[in-house]
């Protein structure tokens, strides 16, 4: 689960973590029905107004929240040096769609506003705490490189990424925070509160079972404090069950609604851009499945896997969902009943196709335990169905039904 | 021949009392009773010590229950809160083979899991996995055990329905096995490719085997270093996921392009490289196995 800059500025003050001071404006709560300009404007300009008496920074900073980086050289992040131009900054990026290198084509819709004061910055360094997978441990990495994709650095200038593991039996010790410090050259002044800082940042991690910890940039100012200008914070989601706090923070506007709906079905759903629908049990064999039907020149409308134990009900959610998609042409169903009987699925998508009533063309591959059964079944059923012997077979004919 | 399980396993279930966990617990005790093979001896739930389920004695600890059974191997059906904390329980009571089906247990759980599990000397396998199977002999997990066929290819796959789809390739074409190992789709788990590779590779009973990877990580591109290096045995390899879209989570928590990095391609590339036999296709699987037993 992703959460926007604001919510993760405030979740890594809690582990004493200092960050820039700022105010939300809210545009939108349901995505489709704005505030007004002149209700933006008014909300800005009391924002800025307690910002100068607050905190009284040198200029503002306004910057849109959505799930994904980029946002500034989108136009989402405008810097103001007077208070009096904070409200049509504000309306100049609230209820934009901005298009960056991670939202897609189709860009995120803005919805929500961060003001916040700006600061006197001296040098910029990215910080991020990640899990190794190789290590299955935590490890701290920093880089002089801030401001800058860290993957971009990776390539370009592998030797200025400092990293260190963090053992699970230790934690953070104040050495790890000491080499960071000192392999990024901070002023030996510095260093104490550099290792309360990367102490914080990893204590979040741990704590709040995150997947991610990105400070980029990470600053010193003016004044030689050390702050987070930016943060992104994603957590694991199977840990999210002890954090209820976090589960609040979700916002669903920044999530596809397909995606959305399914997770209430506890299934896993990703839209994609093509025409195929895929319905197929395990996560592998559904991977596998949008890649032969890509093999012969097909292009899958969506990742779906209705887990192991799928019931009739949660196939008929499944086709639901998959119809939703204007774009399906066809749709392929993929099962290998190894737990999962091949009569039970059968008589799933023949109530699902009845209900539904079903248009579009449906290719069914069933393998496994009773599955003459469950051929028997559908061949009986009176509707439109298109059996495949194999998986091969069943790309073959769903990419032609789709033409 | 086959690795790590085999007629002579004894297994006991944690979490037998549980609809899923005893479900399992008798597909696993069917297959094995069915052919003179390895038996469930009896299962594990805090508070349920003392009853039978369908026959098989209920413990309340593990170490309680090795005691009584000499379990040598444990399958663990624990919902995630709970399942690290079983882990760990099994690999203090000394028991040498652990077997994690349980999807959904947290990565920080696990960092820690799985670092006592090796100072324990165990072995895990998963979790999120479907288990490990020595066709005709043990089957310990979720798959179905009439589709194998005993023989001598090994299997190794982060996936459970894809590893079914190899296996069935295999077994239409009359290609047995010697074990297929499901080491799991999470990030962090306990047995890895070289690992599972390295064993296949001493096995006198396995003359080559089917690597089935997927995005997200760098597995199989350090199994494949290691292939290079050191497997004597023809290898046939697919990655799912050629057509996933970057930054998405595809079903499982491991399966993720992030930064550009864990593509299908690097790692058909690197499989490449270190002379493994690609499948293009899913489908092909068994066909490539064939074709690379050949050379």
């Amino acid at each position: 689960m992703n959460i926007h800059e604001y919510q993760a500025k405030s979740l890594l003050k809690r582990f004493k973590v200092p960050v820039s001071e700022g105010i939300l404006i809210e545009g939108s709560r349901d995505g489709i029905t704005f505030k007004s300009a002149d209700q933006v404007a008014l909300e800005a300009t009391q924002a800025a107004e307690k910002l100068k008496k607050e905190v009284n920074p040198a200029v503002f900073v306004v910057k849109a929240q959505i799930h994904a980086g980029g946002r500034g050289k989108a136009g989402g992040v405008k810097v103001c040096k007077n208070p009096a131009d904070v409200p049509a900054a504000a309306n100049a990026i609230m209820g934009k769609v901005l298009v960056t290198p991670q939202t897609g084509a189709e860009g995120k819709k803005v919805h929500k506003l961060w003001i916040e004061g700006g600061s006197d910055i001296k040098k910029e360094y990215y910080l991020g705490v990640v899990l190794d997978r190789a290590l299955s441990q935590v490890v701290m990495m920093a880089s002089t490189e801030g401001g800058m994709e860290i993957e971009e650095v990776a390539e370009t200038h592998p030797e200025k990424i400092f990293r260190v593991v963090i053992n699970p039996g230790t934690g953070y010790l104040p050495f790890h925070g000491r080499t960071l410090a000192n392999a990024l050259g901070l002023p030996a002044e510095l260093h104490k509160d550099a290792v309360s800082f990367f102490k914080g940042v990893y204590e979040c991690f741990i704590k709040m079972d995150c997947s991610q910890v990105e400070i980029n940039p990470m600053v010193v100012t003016g004044d030689n404090k050390i702050l987070a200008l930016d943060a992104k914070v994603n957590f694991d989601d199977n840990a999210l069950f002890r954090h209820p706090d976090v589960m609040e923070m979700r916002d669903t506007l920044e999530e596809n609604a397909q995606d959305v709906e399914a997770s209430k079905y506890e299934l896993a759903y990703i839209a994609l851009d093509g025409n195929i629908g895929c319905l197929v049990n395990g996560a592998g064999l559904a991977m596998a499945t949008l890649d032969i039907i890509k093999l012969h020149g097909g292009t899958p409308a969506n990742f779906l896997d209705v887990g192991g134990g799928a019931s009739k009900e949660k196939v008929t959610q499944a086709f639901k969902i998959i119809l939703k998609d204007p774009k399906v042409k066809a749709i392929l169903v993929n099962i290998f009943g190894g737990i999962m009987k091949c009569d039970v699925i059968a008589e799933g998508v023949i109530a699902a196709a009845k209900e539904l009533q079903l248009k579009v063309p449906l290719v069914v591959r069933l393998e496994g335990t009773n599955v003459e059964l469950g051929k028997k079944i559908l061949s009986e059923s009176g509707l439109k169905i298109t059996p495949a012997d194999d998986l091969e077979d069943a790309a073959k004919k769903v990419v032609a039904a789709a033409r | 021949m086959s690795i790590w399980v085999n007629k002579n396993t004894k297994l006991i279930v944690q979490g037998i009392t549980g609809s899923q966990g005893l479900f399992h617990a008798k597909g696993c005790d069917d297959y094995g009773s069915k052919i003179g093979g390895a038996k469930v001896v009896g299962g594990v739930t805090p508070g349920k010590g003392g009853q039978t389920v369908e026959g098989f004695p209920v413990f309340n600890t593990v170490a309680e229950a090795v005691k009584a059974t000499s379990a040598n191997a444990t399958m663990i059906f624990v919902p995630p809160p709970f399942a690290a904390d079983s882990i760990c329980e099994a690999a203090d009571a000394g028991i040498p083979l652990i077997i994690c089906i349980t999807e959904g247990i947290p990565i920080t759980d696990m960092i820690a899991t799985k670092r006592y599990v090796k100072e324990r000397g165990s072995r895990l396998i998963g979790p999120n996995c479907p288990g490990i199977i020595t066709p005709g002999e043990c089957k310990i997990g979720i798959m179905p055990g009439h589709i194998h066929l005993p023989g001598k290819i090994g299997v190794v796959s982060r996936s459970g329905t894809l590893t079914y789809e190899a296996v069935h390739q295999l077994t239409k074409l009359g290609i047995g096995q010697s074990t297929c190992v499901g080491i799991g789709g999470d990030p962090v788990n306990g047995t890895n490719f070289i690992d599972v590779l390295e064993a296949f590779n001493n096995d006198p009973g396995t003359e080559g085997v089917i690597m089935i990877g997927e995005i997200g990580g760098t597995a199989e591109e350090e199994a494949a270093e290691w292939i290079q290096k050191n497997m004597k045995k023809p290898v046939a390899g697919f990655i799912g996921g050629a057509s996933a879209p970057p930054g998405k989570r595809m079903g499982h928590a491991g399966a993720i392009i992030s930064g550009g990095k864990g593509t299908a391609e690097e790692k058909f590339k690197a499989l490449e490289k270190a002379g493994v036999r690609i499948s293009r296709s899913p489908a092909t699987l068994g066909v490539t196995m064939k074709e690379a037993l050949k050379r």
